[in-house]
């Protein structure tokens, strides 16, 4: 679903001074590169009992990631759920301290004592990772509430998926955004299935998110979400509109996860030839080929993807060997003051 | 020193906090324009002006989560839920979001903000509209939890609630409103965590929060008169955190603990107050604790029959004598 102009610049065999640009356009490969490795690699260890707990990949959705991280600016707030991996490490979050997270060791990003499905790193603009279908689009709008009333010129992005369009929460949330023009970006990664049901089978519009814009009055915007610069553009348009206080975006981006819902789930309710289908349009394939038709040297792809495989491969045994958590942190960080006392 | 209402209180005290701090903003369902439901809001939208002061729609997840999402960004916003009972549709923010958000990212993630609720019963509004929802809060771990019971205490804990770098659920009393006390001129600033001997006694300790305060004491002055029993009236005032030296304090001195509670009896505050004497206070007693509380019913809506559920003064001072074997 690449744009004419895409197609064009493809065809033309330009474009590296596009608007995009061959340095963005390495980033956003980068990017994706980063989030399959680790990702793939989280797979692995949960397989070999390394990765405790559940989790959730992003596995064929990197291009929405990449995207939107290669259109943000430092100070920006990135809001994710549960499937958060991919948004935490497009920020820029260290490989090891998300694959410490998911091993539960003391390296991890916070130690332990959030898991897979909370990663935060406010450092990095990642303001968490929510497991509550729906909570944090309210918490999104808050943010961005603030950037308005400060006058700050960050924009708030949440992510999530198809499923959280059924949710009160995200209608409160866009209602609540629209009517105050906050400078919110609502990202909706529709991977066709709700977990483990097809999500036009419990949904009343066959778009979940783009076929409820207009009841909030915004434009109703649906697109590739497999194709790094149709999100990377898109995404721009957005924080361009939200920085000029014009108000919120909600972009619905069609895209697949290649693997079951979480780990426990193999994915059997899928079609057959459905998952073939889609990796012919794997969003890192698109994007290497759309690197070599720009003119980029297979060399520099491979040394991005050999660098990155050195850095999973490096941050994986540093997590091996990181003991886990001490236990005097079971106490720590309940209230503001350190601790957990409740009484005198 | 002027009399002053707890509504009004409760509108000086929001104002004194807006005043001191630029970064202190108030959201809520029609509290800007319409100066609230319960008038308990009223002229802040004209003094503070619409950036800072902003009706919301109906909408209580979103209002809960934009202020967390303000709050984790740099703003000390206060939120109001217009009747406590609403907490049951925006409660993932109470129980989940709020409170877990330092803990699960490690101390990274803060939220200092202020959920203002009118809670409790005695306005005829039935099941839906005038439950006591303290015990709802209280069982979560990172939530702090105060219920005033005077117009002074209104302004010294909102203070202290709003300059608290914690989430802190503000539970004001519906029946209290109209209610008047003497206020003290200038800032009030309290401290969460402390509860008041509002009545010094010997023979025994009655704790009570919100509207069972002024029934509790009203009870006290009644036994004094009739029966000679001298009680002493502690305001619990937060329960979390909980003052617990202060009760065991009392304890101490007369031997003998009444809870009244306005919650349904099951998991009411008094049965965890009445678990730490009895833990640790245990050989202090002369006789048993008792728990006088709502039975555990939803609330009828019929003046008659919502009078007798609830604690009176006359049904304090009826158990306390009992109990005493006077």
């Amino acid at each position: 679903m690449a744009t004419a102009k895409d197609r064009a610049q493809a065809k033309a065999g330009s474009g590296l001074n596009d608007d995009i640009g061959e340095q963005k356009r390495l980033e956003m490969y980068r990017t994706q590169v980063v989030i399959r490795e680790a990702e793939q690699r989280a797979y692995d260890l949960f397989l070999q009992n390394l990765v405790k707990g559940t989790s959730h990949l992003s596995l064929g959705q990197e291009a929405v990631a990449a995207g939107f991280a290669g259109a943000m600016k430092q100070g920006d707030l990135s809001f994710c759920t549960y499937r958060g991996h991919a948004h935490t490490l497009a920020r820029g979050v260290p490989v090891e301290k998300v694959l410490g997270e998911l091993m539960q060791r003391d390296n991890g990003l916070m130690r332990g004592k959030g898991g897979s499905m909370h990663l935060t790193s406010v450092d990095h603009g990642v303001m968490g990772s929510y497991a509550i279908i729906g909570a944090h689009l309210p918490i999104a709008c808050g943010a961005a509430w603030r950037a308005q009333y400060k006058g700050a010129k960050d924009v708030s992005v949440c992510f999530f998926g198809d499923g959280t369009t059924n949710i009160g929460a995200f209608h409160e949330a866009l209602n609540f955004a629209a009517v105050w023009k906050l400078p919110v970006i609502f990202v909706c990664e529709n991977n066709l299935y709700m977990e483990y049901t097809p999500i036009g089978d419990v949904t009343a519009v066959p778009q979940p998110a783009a076929d409820r814009a207009s009841a909030y009055g915004l434009e109703r915007i649906l697109i590739d979400g497999n194709d790094a610069d149709v999100v990377y553009r898109t995404a721009q348009a957005a924080f361009e509109k939200a920085r000029a206080g014009e108000g919120p975006s909600l972009i619905e981006c069609l895209t697949y996860r290649y693997s079951g819902h979480s780990r426990a789930d193999p994915a059997k309710y899928r079609p057959e030839g459905e998952l073939d289908r889609w990796k012919l349009r794997d969003p890192i394939k698109i994007y290497r080929e759309r690197l070599l038709q720009f003119g980029v040297a297979e060399k520099i792809i491979t040394d991005i993807d050999a660098q990155v495989r050195k850095i999973v491969d490096d941050a994986t045994e540093a997590c091996k060997a990181a003991p886990p958590p001490p236990l005097d942190i079971i106490t720590t960080d309940v209230y503001a003051d350190g601790g957990w006392a409740w009484r005198n | 020193m002027a009399e002053l209402t707890y509504r009004d209180a409760v509108i000086r005290g929001i104002a004194q906090e807006m005043t001191r701090d630029p970064d202190v903003v108030f959201l809520g369902e029609d509290v800007a324009k319409a100066g609230g439901v319960f008038k308990a809001t009223v002229g802040l939208y004209e003094q503070f002006g619409p950036l800072r002061v902003r009706d919301t729609p109906i909408s209580e997840q979103a209002i809960l989560g934009a202020a967390m999402g303000a709050a984790m960004t740099g703003l000390k916003p206060i939120a109001e839920i217009m009747f406590s009972d609403f907490f049951a549709v925006c409660f993932d923010y109470i129980a989940n979001e709020f409170p877990k958000s330092r803990y699960m990212s490690n101390g990274q993630v803060k939220c200092p903000l202020v959920v203002r609720t009118g809670n409790g019963a005695g306005s005829r509004f039935g099941a839906q509209h005038s439950q006591s929802v303290e015990n709802w809060c209280m069982m979560i771990p990172g939530l702090k939890v105060v219920a005033p019971s005077n117009p002074r205490d209104v302004i010294g804990l909102l203070a202290a609630a709003v300059r608290d770098p914690d989430p802190v659920i503000f539970l004001e009393h519906k029946s209290l409103y109209a209610t008047k006390g003497e206020v003290p001129d200038g800032e009030i600033v309290d401290s969460l965590g402390t509860a008041k001997v509002l009545r010094s006694g010997k023979d025994a300790t009655i704790c009570a929060l919100a509207l069972m305060v002024p029934r509790a004491l009203e009870a006290a002055e009644k036994l004094k008169a009739e029966h000679g029993i001298d009680c002493e009236v502690v305001d619990v005032r937060s329960l979390v955190p909980l003052d617990t030296q202060t009760i065991l304090g009392s304890i101490a001195k007369t031997h003998r603990l009444f809870t009244v509670e306005e919650n349904p009896r099951l998991c009411g505050w008094g049965a965890e107050i009445v678990s730490i004497a009895a833990d640790e206070a245990f050989y202090d007693f002369d006789g048993p604790p008792v728990r006088i509380t709502t039975p555990h019913l939803p609330l009828p809506a019929a003046d008659i029959l919502e009078d007798i559920v609830l604690p009176t003064p006359d049904r304090i001072a009826e158990t306390v004598r009992r109990s005493l074997g006077s």
